[in-house]
Parts: structure tokens; sequence; C-alpha cells
């Protein structure tokens, strides 16, 4: 069997001089193997502070009710649901990255899906705690099953979006975390060969005696197939779900058609923006340039002006079909959005999802680090505004005027926000240095094929059109990773 | 008689080791098995492997988890306590969808996975046959049974002929733990 060599005008998906086998186990294991440095401790104790308000902000909802909340008797839904939609979304880049690229056979995906998963995992942690808190009495957070009960039976309400939720939300938790550790299996089985002692006794567990041989690894491609084939309609539906919530209501605003496909933008909008702000840095902290290489940031910085742009068109054509409605309180709905008490939220909406990953026209910007990771946490902003939005401002003005109100959240509820941010990266920063935060085996299949070094080889040997060799030169410019002086003899 | 259990041809490229796995068929040396840091596309058609049948599994449970569901949602919502809302029919077919689309998805993908699992001998706990600690970093291990394939000079030297970085006469089968 011959490698399949790639065209010569594919930028590279690995870079590195003299990379073997054994560097890239070396590389990525590296925080796994050794003490955590400094940047590690300093990123986890903030974290950990954060995710102790959480608990403690948790814990008062708990103990007290909802009362700690701000909500009223207008706006029954704030920044609980708004909390709950923008994790979720946030969710959906890892699903996007490990099963929609892998079904288009989009090998970039290899050195990116791994850590993604994981945020797709820790961000529906995080979107669950609200659903279960915004019950008020967590303890019957069973009565959403379907179970025989003293009241008739009386069963759940299955016309009820909010059910389909919970289906949906628990289906997709649970299926991704197990497409997530059945991929972990082989290069846990890394770690657990090359341990010793109690880490080797641990890991040998964790790996479930996995070996790598012939017919595990055929069922094992098998298996992440159709995981991932079954995956993508999943993740189309769940938060296509999330936006029924919303949609099979009688509010204006919330009555719409558009809101599943828009939904589902925004979401992995969202998402990839939560990659982008967790791998730039863990690049950086980790040394993973030559995996997470300049053509990631810049293909999901593509993603997010693509999606940006998509979610920017649902925004117009959601103001233009409430005045081709000519229903006036569907009309009053969007006026007060944009020109009402909210209007600055608004606005911060429209500037930071439809504005600003315009920029990313320009291909400077595009791969520009410290400009990517700005965009991205201004995406996150907007895209939790978004929610707000869509949430708040179209509660908080309803039919009668006389019960107009206004939301204004009490300590409780930013403390139940900040800290969600900061359990999702201390279960961030624990995963960098319990697993490997690289697909070990599957960035190995890019050695041989798209790797610069497979690439140099071949400009080496010749053979090639000398005008599609110096477009890929061109091409490496951009890469923070690539010296280009290796490329002036050949 | 020789104490030799297994032979392991240890390459460090996947490409030599196809060819050393074409050497030893063309002797007609028996393969016992392949061990890899990573999957090696086209192997199991040299192998003569059969294709999975993963996939019909996965098949059956995704018809499983739809009919589980749709029976509950049929029984709770029409059969055992049905409401009449707005004079709406309770058979609402629609509202079923979302319900039997997710449980499809959840059978499907816990059912192939564990059937995966129980059929490669997966289990948390389980101890792991490993018969190069390499084989998990950067080694790509042919496995021959020593009985009965001998002289075992000859098949070292067709896997040195193909690239092997090493041939290892074990004689014990797994090296990995008690």
């Amino acid at each position: 069997m011959a490698h399949h060599h790639e065209s010569i005008i594919r930028e590279p998906l690995m870079t590195g001089k003299d990379m073997t086998y054994a560097r890239i186990t070396n590389e990525i294991l590296l925080p796994v193997e050794n003490k955590p440095n400094k940047a590690w401790w300093i990123g986890f104790i903030v974290s950990a502070l954060g995710a102790m308000l959480w608990v403690v902000s948790i814990s008062l909802t708990f103990w007290y009710g909802l009362g700690e909340w701000g909500l009223n008797k207008t706006v029954g839904w704030a920044w609980d649901i708004t909390g709950f939609v923008w994790w979720v979304g946030i969710g959906h880049a890892g699903t996007l990255i490990s099963a929609v690229l892998l079904i288009f056979g989009q090998n970039w995906r290899n050195s990116i899906n791994r850590s993604a998963e994981a945020m797709t995992i820790f961000a529906v942690i995080c979107a669950a705690t609200y659903i279960v808190a915004h019950m008020g009495r967590p303890w019957l957070a069973y009565f959403t099953l379907p179970l025989p009960n003293q009241y008739g039976s009386l069963w759940v309400n299955w016309n009820s979006a909010l059910m389909m939720d919970v289906f949906a939300i628990s289906t997709y938790f649970s299926v991704s975390l197990l497409f997530w550790y059945t991929g972990l299996l082989p290069d846990i089985a890394s770690i657990r060969d090359r341990a010793k002692g109690l880490r080797r006794r641990i890991y040998s567990i964790l790996s479930f005696g996995w070996t790598g041989s012939l017919k595990t690894w055929q069922r094992f491609e098998t298996v992440s197939l159709i995981l991932a084939g079954i995956s993508t309609p999943l993740v189309l539906s769940v938060h296509t779900i999330v936006s029924f919530d919303f949609a099979t209501s009688l509010e204006p605003g919330w009555h719409t058609t558009i809101f599943p496909p828009y939904f589902v933008a925004g979401a992995i909008f969202s998402g990839f923006a939560m990659v982008q702000t967790l791998l730039l840095v863990t690049r950086k902290v980790l040394g993973l340039e030559n995996y997470i290489t300049m053509f990631h940031i810049e293909s999901m910085n593509k993603i997010i002006m693509l999606t940006g742009s998509i979610v920017g068109v649902a925004y117009i054509t959601e103001f233009f079909i409430a005045w081709y409605s000519q229903v006036e309180y569907e009309q009053y709905a969007f006026i007060n959005r944009a020109t009402g008490p909210y209007w600055w939220a608004y606005w911060s909406m429209m500037s930071c999802n439809v504005i600003s990953p315009q920029l990313f026209w320009s291909s400077k910007l595009r791969r520009s680090i410290p400009f990517s990771w700005a965009l991205s946490i201004v995406v996150n902003i907007g895209m939790w505004f978004e929610r707000f939005v869509i949430i708040v401002t179209s509660l908080h003005r309803d039919y009668i005027p006389s019960s107009w109100a206004m939301f204004y959240p009490t300590w409780v509820d930013v403390g139940v926000f900040i800290g969600s941010i900061g359990l999702f990266f201390t279960l961030f920063l624990l995963f960098i240095r319990v697993l490997p935060s690289v697909a070990i085996a599957e960035v190995k299949l890019l050695l041989k094929t798209a790797s610069e070094q497979a690439k140099m080889k071949l400009i080496k040997e010749g053979h090639l059109e000398p005008a599609e060799v110096q477009y890929y030169k061109e091409s490496l410019t951009k890469y923070d990773s690539v010296d280009m002086a290796d490329y002036e003899k050949v | 008689m020789s104490k030799t259990k297994f032979i392991l041809g240890c390459f460090d490229d996947p490409d030599n080791m196809m060819q050393g796995i074409t050497n030893l068929q063309k002797n007609s040396v028996p393969i016992y098995d392949v061990y890899t840091p990573m999957p090696i596309h086209g192997i199991e058609a040299k192998m003569g492997v059969k294709d999975s049948r993963l996939g019909y599994a996965a098949f059956c449970f995704g018809c499983l988890g739809a009919t589980v569901i749709f029976s509950i949602v049929y029984y709770t919502l029409v059969h055992d306590w049905p409401q009449n809302i707005g004079g709406k029919p309770s058979f609402a077919i629609p509202d079923f969808v979302p319900f039997t689309f997710e449980w499809t998805i959840l059978f499907t993908a816990f059912g192939m996975t564990i059937t995966f699992f129980a059929a490669t001998h997966l289990f948390p706990g389980r101890a792991p046959r490993v018969m190069d600690l390499r084989a998990t970093d950067d080694r790509f291990i042919i496995a021959v049974d020593a009985k009965g394939n001998i002289p075992h000079d000859d098949i070292t030297n067709l896997l040195k002929e193909a690239g092997a970085v090493e041939v290892k006469h074990n004689e014990r089968k797994y090296v990995s733990y008690e």
C-alpha cells in the first residue's frame, strides 16, 4: 500500500521538522506526564474560585428558591434560560467538528476534535445545571420523566417543547460523552503503556484493555463513522428543539418559524468562537503550534464569518417578517427591541454578532492570533446578548402596559453565570492535565500525508509542477510555525 | 525445542509494515495479529478481514429505540390518559417526531458502542493484552505465532527485508501485566 499523497497545493495540516510518531506522542502527552506549569496553576486557581462562586450561588438558589434571582411576574425567564441557551449553543461546535467534519472528510478536524468535544461536554454540563436550577425545586426534576405516579398516572406533557428539550439535551449529552470517550480509548492506552505504578493501573482501567489490534481498529473506525453519522442530525435537532421552547409559543418575538435554522447557525457561530478562545491559549501554553496551525485558526475564522453572516441575515429577516406580517404586537416587539429601554442590549448584539465578524474578510485579521482571540470573546458576548434580547425584551413588555417591567439581575444571578464560566474552565483545565488534548492516533494519520514534512519530501523528490510548488510555498508564509528559510534552497 | 512463543516484527513505518505482511503472505506464514498506534487504511483487504457488521447492529438498535419511545408516548398520551386539548386529536403524530428521533439516536449510539465493546472484549478494568508496549506509541507490530511456524530465522529475515527495525522472539505472549 502506498500512502495517498495529498495534492501539493493544499496547505499542510501539521508543521515541524523531524516529526516522528514518537515525537507526536511525546509532545501531546507532555502536559499529561509532567507537573503543570505556572500558567496552568494561575488559570486553575482563578477558574476554581469562579466555580466556588457557582457553588455558593446555586446553593443559595436551592436553599431559598428562585426568589434569589431577579425574576418578576412579567419577566419569568431571564439570565437562567439565556445562560442555558448560550451554553448549549457553545457545545455545538464540538459535535460539528467531530461529526460533521468527519463525514465531509475534513482532516483538519483531527487536531482540534478532542478538545472541542471536551468543550461540548463541559458546556452541556453548564447548560444542564441551569435547567435543573431554574426548576426551583431541583429535587423534583424527575417529574420530567414519564414515570408511573399516584396522580392517575398523570403522565408528562408530550405536547410540550420543554419535554422535547429534556429528551434532546439528555440524548445529546450522553451521545457526546460516548463519542468522546470511545475516541479517547486508543490515546488512554498510549498513556497507560508509558506509565508506571499507580498511574498505569488507573489508565489501565480507563483504557478498557485497548490493544490496537487490527480488528479493534476496524470496528473502532466503523463505530466512529456511524456515531458521526447519527450525531450530525442529532446536533441539528438539539438546537432546533431548543428554539422550539420559544418558537412554539404565541409570544410576539418568539413565535417565529425562522428560529430553528437561525438558532443552529448561532450555535455553531458561538461554539467556534469558544473553541477559538480556548485553543488559541491552549496552543500557546501547551506548545501545540505544530498541530493547531494557522490553517486551523483561519478555517475556524472563516466558519465564524459565515455563520455570523447567516445570523445577521436572520436578524434582518425577523424584522422584515414582523413588518410584513402587519401584526402590530409583533411589530412592537421588534421596534421595542431596537429602540426601547433595552436598545443597548440589542445594539451590542448587532455590533458583536453581525458587524464584527465581517472584519474577517480581511485575511490579515483572520490570521492575526491576538485579533482572532479578541474577536472570539466579542462574539461570545454578542451571542449572550442575542439570547438575552430574545428572552427578556420579548417578555418585559407584554399585552398589558400596567404589567410592563424591567429585569434587574441580583448578585446571585450574576454569580450563577460567572460561576458557570468558572466551572467550565475548571473542567477544561483538569481535562488538559489528565487526558491528551489532541487526538494522538488521529494526528499520526496526518504525518505521512498532510504534514509539512511529507510535502517537503515531495518537493525534494521533484516531479511536481513548479507553479504549484510556488503556490504552496506562498501559502506557507501565513504559518507562524514554519521557517521559510528552509524553503529558499528547495 | 525453542522456547519462543511469538515472533514480533517491529516497524517504525506503516508502509514497511505492509511490505512485511506481503513478505509473510508470499511465503505462506500465517499472521496472528497486527498492532498499530493508529488505524491503517487498506489493511483489512490485505489481511482478508471481513467488513465489520456493526452497522447492522446499529440499525437494529435504532429501530428498537424508535419502537420503545413511540410505544411509551402512544401508551401515555393516547391510550392511558387521553386529554381533550381544544378538541385536537390525542394521537398527534408531529409531537411524536422529536421523541422518536432522539431515542432512535440514543439507542443506536449506545447499542452499537456496547456491541463493539462486547465483541472486542473492551470493558473498564480489563487487563490489557499487550505484546509490545510501543504498539500504542511509535511501533507497528506484526505478531506471528511461533508454534508451527518454523524456521524462525526465515521469518526474521522476511521481516527484516521489509524494513523491520527490530524482530523480537518473545517467550511470553503478553509483556504487559501479570
